[in-house]
């Protein structure tokens, strides 16, 4: 009705801008498209299972990813062993227990600062400090310990936003019954928001995976295969040799190893294998996330 | 459980008024002891992440300042020539700098238009089915790892300058700023979303009454009134864009030259990068590295300044 009524210029701008609008949205999809689609059309063929589940042998002068899937695994586990207890902690400070505002926006400031420092630092700080400092070499702790403080962030952020979502009622019933403040937590609020920390943990897995400036320096190039499990016969024994390989073998994880292969080596279908790969943790772990936010909204 | 001991008369038990300690009161004192413990903890926790970025900042600072005390800080940061392994060493890092300012602006240049519209897309103009299609896509497209996009660059769209432009390889400059603009995307498409979401829809609503077409309204009004939080997704993207590394070394060449477009180049990350594997400790090629580290990190911090500057003003 009103566009009859319109100039010819308006009717213009209308138009045009209308046509660019479409036109970048669809340039931005049709950009994942041909992301993941050439990602998958090259590098699918080279997902073998022999790809997967051998690591590198000189002698049959093939490749295998297997060690760097290892890597990537033993990363993401203890990352989060690490991290969920201090994000959590952290998180249930500033919402449960902090009175002084300033200390408040101070950590919150502090949170924010550290998403956005680039990776590449993290791994040179990382590097100098745990590697050097400490002695422990190019070692996967090495790497662990740098992610820890990668992933802080983004644990207490999303801890936070879902702490915040237990309604102040729960609270304070529980508190007038009696229960002490960190009873309340441990009984009312954290079971209330597990949601939310579960989805934090899935974004911090999918940051971990597609990590890759850090860890180059900190847990290295290393393509053998690492065990953490390693038995002598006796208890004892076990733990201070698994200790003491786990503190001194490097490991690639699978980002890594994408670069080393790429870059270094030129063996450019594997390299696609990999990025295939990746690709679909990225997917399984972007869906988990709608997922579990989904069931977090509904809740 | 606390108000039992308030009014008994007689509350040692044994026919005397004396006040002496009771069983109920050391169980209190226990779970207050408790309670205390608890809170420490949680105030430990809570202040970990203050403590991790004191602890970068002086330690980045702390290894990046002597190398910038020999070298001198004008030739550092002014000098025209990094020949970090030359008989006669020099150690300017003005190619660098250049190369990210560039690099950066080149991102920001075509990534922002892009994201902005798709952004205003999303918000305003998509109807709800198609817009639930386009919104994962982006999600889907920030989760991409970097080295993948890296891979990307340098096996389709090195090859392709290569061809288009003559040149005798395709690493440039040119390529690191298509990919850091890919990459930037989804940044400023969500935050410019949430942004333009944040609109009161009075605004709008006045606009349409005032007789102007939904994208009169869209652009003369809820774009200017999202405008902070649109710049605090351009700088987003800016912080994204300079601590790139990874995708950066496998497309932009590794020569230190001062930036040209098709030349190759390296930018602050990846001079970190590349050198550092080889560069022997102690050695003040090294320590320059670590001074470059500290020149990123400073542009960073003045970044995440800027951007705090401006979304205080968007809540203000």
């Amino acid at each position: 009705m009103q566009a009859r009524s319109l100039s010819g210029r308006r009717r213009l701008y209308d138009r045009t801008l209308t046509a660019l609008l479409y036109f970048c949205a669809l340039l931005t999809c049709a950009l994942l498209v041909f992301l993941i689609g050439y990602i998958f059309l090259r590098g699918l063929p080279h997902v073998t299972w022999e790809l997967l589940s051998t690591k590198p042998s000189y002698l049959r002068d093939s490749i295998g990813i297997l060690p760097n899937i290892v890597n990537t695994v033993y990363l993401v586990v203890l990352t989060l062993l690490f991290t969920l207890p201090l994000g959590v902690g952290a998180a249930i400070y500033l919402t449960e227990y902090a009175g002084n505002r300033r200390l408040v926006s101070v950590i919150e400031f502090a949170t924010e600062t550290l998403t956005g420092i680039p990776s590449i630092i993290y791994g040179l700080v990382g590097m100098l400090f745990f590697c050097e400092f400490l002695g422990l070499g190019k070692a996967l702790l090495a790497g662990v310990l740098t992610l820890v403080i990668m992933t802080l962030p983004t644990i207490i952020r999303t801890t936070q936003e879902s702490l915040k979502t237990v309604p102040q009622s729960y609270r304070e019933a529980a508190l007038g019954l009696g229960a002490g403040r960190w009873h309340m937590i441990c009984t009312v609020v954290l079971p209330s928001s597990v949601d939310g920390i579960v989805t934090g943990c899935i974004l911090a897995v999918g940051r971990i995976v597609g990590e890759s400036a850090a860890l180059l320096f900190t847990a290295g190039m290393g393509m053998s295969l690492n065990r953490f499990f390693v038995w002598t016969g006796d208890l004892a024994g076990s733990a201070a040799a698994t200790l003491d390989s786990f503190l001194h073998s490097s490991g690639a994880s699978l980002t890594v190893a994408l670069y080393v292969y790429a870059k270094e080596r030129a063996e450019f279908d594997v390299a696609f294998g990999i990025a295939a790969i990746l690709m679909i943790l990225t997917l399984v772990i972007n869906l988990s996330a709608k997922l579990v936010g989904r069931r977090l909204r509904r809740a | 459980m606390m108000d039992e001991c308030v009014s008994r008369p007689d509350p040692a038990g044994d026919g005397t008024r004396s006040a002496r300690v009771r069983p109920g009161a050391v169980r209190v004192s226990g779970a207050r002891l408790f309670e205390t413990v608890m809170y420490v903890l949680f105030l430990l926790c809570g202040l970990i992440a203050v403590g991790f970025v004191c602890f970068i900042s002086v330690y980045l600072i702390w290894s990046g300042l002597p190398a910038i005390r020999e070298i001198g800080l004008i030739d550092f940061l002014f000098g025209k020539t990094w020949a970090s392994t030359a008989a006669e060493p020099e150690f300017g890092i003005l190619p660098f700098i250049l190369t990210s300012i560039y690099g950066t602006a080149g991102a920001i240049v075509i990534g922002v238009p892009v994201g902005f519209m798709t952004a205003v897309f999303l918000a305003k103009v998509a109807p709800p089915r198609l817009a639930a299609v386009v919104r994962p896509a982006v999600d889907l497209l920030a989760g991409i790892p970097s080295v993948v996009y890296g891979l990307i660059g340098m096996m389709v769209l090195v090859p392709a300058v290569r061809e288009w432009f003559h040149l005798p390889d395709g690493a440039s400059l040119f390529a690191a700023i298509i990919v850091l603009a890919i990459m930037i995307l989804p940044s400023i498409i969500s935050v410019s979303e949430t942004a333009l979401k944040a609109v009161p829809r009075e605004y709008e609503e006045a606009s349409l009454a005032l007789g102007a077409t939904h994208i009169e309204t869209v652009f003369r009004v809820s774009v200017p009134a999202a405008s902070s939080g649109i710049a605090a997704s351009v700088v987003l993207g800016i912080g994204r864009a300079i601590g790139e590394a990874m995708a950066i070394m496998m497309v932009a060449g590794n020569v230190a030259n001062m930036p040209s477009l098709f030349k190759s180049v390296r930018f602050l990350t990846t001079a970190v990068a590349s050198e550092m594997s080889y560069a022997a400790v102690g050695s003040l090629q090294r320590q320059a590295l670590f001074s470059i580290a500290l020149v990123l990190f400073l542009f960073i911090m003045l970044i995440n300044v800027a951007l705090n500057a401006l979304l205080k003003r968007k809540t203000d």
